[in-house]
């Protein structure tokens, strides 16, 4: 665990760099989150974080053919929007933890 | 006369008529379960068909010798649950009422899912190891197959058994050697997950395993399409990787009925209490196994424990008791590593595989984590316990909730 100034905000962060609070985070904080990841932020890109992050609020188990169904993007543009790993990548920008998989 | 109703005679719904008719009396509950297939199919069996080591008779044996007496069984379709009025109605306009139900209808795999899959070169070239049909029709390619580039892929997650495909390539691994012509067939792994499996530990000794046994691994491979005409399959990302044969877990989803009830989620799995497997939208509703949406593996183990926990909370809820049973996810796997041996895992929600012993702590006899011969015959007569403790719904000398003694942190 650790604490890092984020767009002026201390924000706690574990060691891969996923906020440990969720409440924690804002659009701004997101936006340098992004460029940590080369990814400029759009509207359709907040779109989703929205969306994951009310779906991790309510429990659900995130998939990325879940986001793939909520009407904003398909899977496709998912990747396009997040590339190489849409769903850890927007997790960690939505600041909600690492989506665990569990088999 | 009260009534509880069983949907699927699989693992789960034998275990649970089983473990009720024992206990509820005949004259004041109706028991009825409700399955479509006549067929029980020992399922950790079909692994063994594409290499030879079983054949369907090993696998199948009639629902009906493991249902106990005084139940009713209705072979049948079903067309749907209604939820609020506490009725399933069957196919041809039966309508069974009752006062508890339990789903258990299992999960299925839908290779519709993934564009390409089930098209020209499905049962030719392109295969599932997860049902009968599948299983034999590999084995019928193997006999002849000169060699080549053989992928071993999963499309999405959850599926059922999340070891069956690593064992499915560590296995097709022995056969081609004994066969004398390994040095003939590539065998790559590819994989939605970042390794060989989800957690640290159990990803580090099976990703050794499958480097020693020259296995390649392709990870983070998210499928999208088949391409027939080219033989790939082709990622969401657009990285390609070339087959000869392919071998693939399709998309697993629950059952289209529990979609079309309205009960599932976007893979039909049923919303469940992942401590007391009560169902989250019907306080008289139960869900046991693989149609459920709980976080732990998809595996008989699970079922098998988890049924002691539903069981438990069932007799409270019709005694009109708080649900205090809590099922910790415990589950336990073989895993065949080939060349007569394997290894065990054993987890639960918290708690990931972790090296030990299993289940005596210090004795074992079964190394968790290790790869042993032990463990080989572990698996080699859980086939007989199978069809004569487990699915009878009779004790065995394993504890449902996952204990941490002999394990090593």
């Amino acid at each position: 665990m650790a604490t890092k100034n984020i767009a002026g905000i201390p924000v706690e962060v574990n060691e891969e760099g996923y906020m440990s609070d969720p409440s924690q985070w804002s659009r701004e904080i997101a936006v340098e989150l992004a460029k940590e990841e080369n990814i400029e932020l759009t509207e359709k890109h907040f779109e989703i974080l929205e969306f994951i992050r009310k779906e991790y609020e309510s429990g659900v188990q995130l998939t990325i053919r879940k986001v793939g169904k909520s009407g904003i993007v398909d899977i496709k543009g998912l990747y396009e929007l997040f590339p190489g790993g849409p769903l850890k990548k927007s997790s960690k920008i939505a600041g909600i933890p690492k989506p665990a998989s569990c088999v | 006369m009260k009534k509880i109703l069983i949907l699927g005679g699989g693992t789960g719904g034998t275990i649970m008529a089983n473990k009720l008719r024992k206990t509820l009396e005949r004259d004041e509950w109706d028991i009825t379960l409700v399955d479509q297939d006549k067929t029980h199919y020992y399922q950790p069996g079909f692994l063994f068909i594409p290499f030879g080591i079983y054949t369907k008779y090993d696998v199948m044996k009639p629902k009906s010798d493991f249902f106990p007496a005084g139940i009713n069984t209705i072979y049948s379709h079903i067309v749907r649950i209604d939820g609020e009025s506490n009725k399933v109605l069957l196919e041809g306009g039966k309508v069974l009422p009752y006062d508890f139900l339990i789903i258990a209808t299992g999960t299925q795999i839908q290779p519709e899912e993934t564009p390409g899959l089930k098209e020209e070169l499905w049962y030719k070239e392109i295969f599932d190891f997860y049902t009968i049909e599948g299983s034999i029709a590999l084995r019928e390619f193997f006999k002849t197959w000169q060699g080549g580039r053989l992928v071993v892929s999963i499309a999405e997650l959850p599926f059922k058994c999340p070891v069956a495909p690593l064992e499915f390539a560590f296995l097709a691994d022995a056969y081609f050697h004994e066969i004398g012509m390994r040095d003939k067939v590539d065998i790559t792994f590819v994989t939605p997950l970042p390794g060989a499996f989800t957690k640290p530990r159990a990803t580090k000794m099976l990703g050794q395993l499958l480097e020693e046994k020259n296995i390649n691994v392709i990870s983070e491979f998210y499928i999208e399409r088949v391409d027939n005409k080219s033989k790939k399959i082709i990622s969401y990302d657009q990285q390609e990787v070339p087959f000869d044969v392919l071998t693939i877990v399709p998309v697993n989803m629950g059952s289209d009925m529990i979609g079309r009830s309205g009960l599932g989620d976007d893979l039909n799995f049923v919303p469940t209490d992942k401590y007391t497997l009560r169902s989250e939208k019907f306080e008289n509703v139960f869900v046991l196994g693989d149609a459920s949406n709980i976080p732990t593996s998809k595996a008989g183990s699970v079922v098998h424990f988890a049924a002691d926990v539903l069981y438990e909370n069932l007799m409270s809820a019709i005694e009109g008791r708080p649900l205090l049973a809590k099922f910790d996810g415990h589950s336990n796997c073989y895993i065949e590593t080939g060349f007569g041996k394997g290894s065990i895992i054993d987890f639960n929600y918290e708690t990931e595989p972790l090296p030990g012993t299993f289940p005596l702590p210090g004795i074992g006899p079964f190394g968790l984590l290790q790869n042993t011969k032990m463990n080989h015959y572990g698996k080699v007569l859980f086939r007989w316990i199978y069809w004569h403790i487990l699915l009878r719904g009779k004790e065995l000398p394993i504890e449902s909730e996952m204990s941490m003694a002999g394990k090593k942190l």
